[in-house]
């Protein structure tokens, strides 16, 4: 059952200057999937523009058939697809718990207190503290409770900028395996990830953007060699797939 | 010295405080020193006398002081009334001129700008309507009664700081306890992620207008109350107000009121010590000193 579906998206910070040029992809229920791409390909831009955060200039986006293109960021969570950008994707100036409360918002009032718990108890490392200021966490701490705070609203569609950016290895390998987790949870998410390794590890589909086009769609089985993605990087082979 | 001088300095302190928190809760959600809030205070004021004019006009009860203060029922219940006027002329004025600029995604200046122009257009228009003749909201004569400590204070002096207290500590819960002021705090961090999680930055500024305009009005009518009413008045706290949300820290509730109140009291100090010339200068030494020697004020975090 198709989740998300992308048609012909044309995206950009100014009008006469698209990033993301004439993208199109379709994304079912339950499915993970990883946008991999070299620096500059767009990647981060489409993400954002999908979460409201960059100007849609062309195309159209319907979450479930019911068209959400163009609709601001605030709005856009209510329908159900949850972002966490790259960096800055918590408010350090504000508790664990106050975080979490936030975004809690959205919900009925009397399942607000019981998705928060669910939220510690499922990061656990968040609910050993939770007056403590975000801004004292870690570098995975703040994964986990970017993460957490996405899921709290238990959204259709979880996006993720990144979200190894900055890490240790350590730290990659626990923020991916919650990835996994919530993967098999059936959540559906869009990786995006400059960590091909890691991200390949978690999905099975992949969509690459080479200079704003999307030049491959298809399984993660192969890309993991490096050699076709070198290929596609390098724009040796635009528009393969496999 | 004269310790008259701390109730002198309380009281100033206040109204600059509760005009301060105004201005720093815009400064730090809608990232502009706003020039309009000091008319905000005089609007207010201005609102206030006129519908206590217009009560006083429908019943005699109204204007009939309540003892021990100086002034009727009519001005608590004008101010009321005045103070959503004044929070109407604010959202009107970020609806045709602030917010278009930042649709537009204008930058800081021309908004800092487009607020100077605004800031005299009200005043030039209150001045049109009230002309500069000084108002009153009442001509009793008022005696000061000992407090202790060998000060006096007049039963509206004590009201006005009181008053100033639990408006302070009621906004202070607001912001750190209720839903609206995690809101807030969190488009005053990062306007951008506040969309990621879901609050409506639309609805947060509307109510960052409704609370600075609102504690503007009270501000205004306390200085009405105890000095007089001028179209100026709000323009000549101007640089009270700026002084002392930075010193507070910009941001911080609690750092604006303490900022009113050190920079009242300094006022006030100053005025025994080297002379009532000087008073308006002391804020712009503050303000030199605070943005030279810890420009994130009392409160504020420091540059990370």
């Amino acid at each position: 059952m198709t989740s998300l579906r992308v048609q012909d998206l044309w995206a950009g910070y100014d009008p006469g200057l698209s990033i993301v040029k004439g993208v199109s992809f379709v994304v079912a229920r339950g499915e993970t999937i990883c946008i991999l791409g070299p620096n500059g390909a767009g990647k981060s831009t489409l993400i954002k523009a999908l979460a409201g955060q960059v100007p849609v200039q062309d195309g159209r986006v319907t979450l479930d058939g019911r068209d959400v293109t163009g609709l601001s960021s605030h709005l856009l969570v209510r329908q159900g697809l949850g972002f966490v950008p790259q960096t800055e994707n918590i408010f350090a100036s504000l508790s664990i718990r106050e975080n979490l409360q936030i975004a809690a918002e959205l919900l009925p009032k009397a399942a607000r207190a019981a998705r928060i718990d669910a939220m510690f108890t499922a990061f656990p490392d968040l609910g050993k503290r939770p007056k403590e200021l975000a801004g004292a966490l870690s570098g995975g701490q703040r994964q986990m409770l970017a993460a957490a705070r996405a899921l709290l609203t238990e959204p259709e569609v979880l996006m993720l900028d990144e979200p190894s950016a900055g890490l240790s290895p350590k730290l990659v390998g626990q923020v991916f395996d919650t990835l996994a987790q919530i993967s098999a949870q059936g959540v559906t998410l869009i990786l995006v990830e400059q960590n091909v390794r890691a991200a390949l590890a978690i999905t099975k589909r992949a969509l690459v953007l080479v200079d704003g086009q999307m030049a491959h769609d298809g399984p993660t089985e192969g890309l993991q060699d490096g050699a076709f993605l070198g290929q596609l990087f390098l724009g040796q082979r635009k528009g393969a797939s496999l | 010295m004269n310790p008259q001088a701390i109730v002198e300095g309380l009281i100033a302190g206040s109204t600059i405080g509760l005009g301060a928190i105004g201005l720093t809760l815009a400064y730090s959600i809608l990232r502009f020193a706003n020039f309009t809030h000091g008319d905000y205070l005089a609007w207010g004021a201005y609102f206030t006398l006129s519908l206590t004019g217009f009560l006083g006009g429908l019943a005699a009860a109204f204007g009939a002081p309540l003892a021990p203060f100086s002034f009727g029922l009519g001005l608590p219940l004008a101010m009321l009334g005045g103070m959503v006027m004044t929070v109407v002329l604010a959202l009107v004025l970020d609806r045709v001129l602030f917010g278009r600029l930042r649709a537009r995604g204008a930058e800081t200046i021309i908004i800092v700008m487009a607020s100077f122009g605004a800031s005299m257009a009200l005043r030039s228009l209150l001045e049109f309507i009230y002309t500069a003749r000084p108002e009153y909201f009442t001509k009793a004569l008022q005696i000061a009664q000992p407090i202790g400590f060998g000060m006096r204070a007049t039963p509206d002096q004590l009201l006005v700081i009181g008053v100033t207290a639990v408006l302070v500590v009621a906004l202070h819960l607001i912001v750190t306890r209720s839903a609206t002021g995690r809101a807030m705090r969190a488009v005053a961090e990062n306007p951008a992620l506040a969309g990621v999680y879901g609050i409506d930055t639309a609805r947060v500024i509307r109510m960052t207008w409704i609370i600075g305009a609102a504690l503007a009005c009270v501000a205004g009518v306390m200085a009405g109350l105890l000095v007089q009413i001028r179209p100026y008045m709000g323009f000549d706290l101007l640089l009270p107000l700026f002084a002392a949300a930075i010193l507070g820290g910009i941001g911080s509730i609690p750092g604006a009121m303490l900022g009113g109140l050190i920079i009242g009291l300094s006022e006030a100090f100053a005025v025994q010590i080297i002379g009532a010339e000087w008073r308006a200068a002391v804020s712009f030494i503050i303000l030199v000193l605070v943005l030279l020697l810890r420009p994130q004020g009392i409160f504020g975090r420091g540059a990370a």
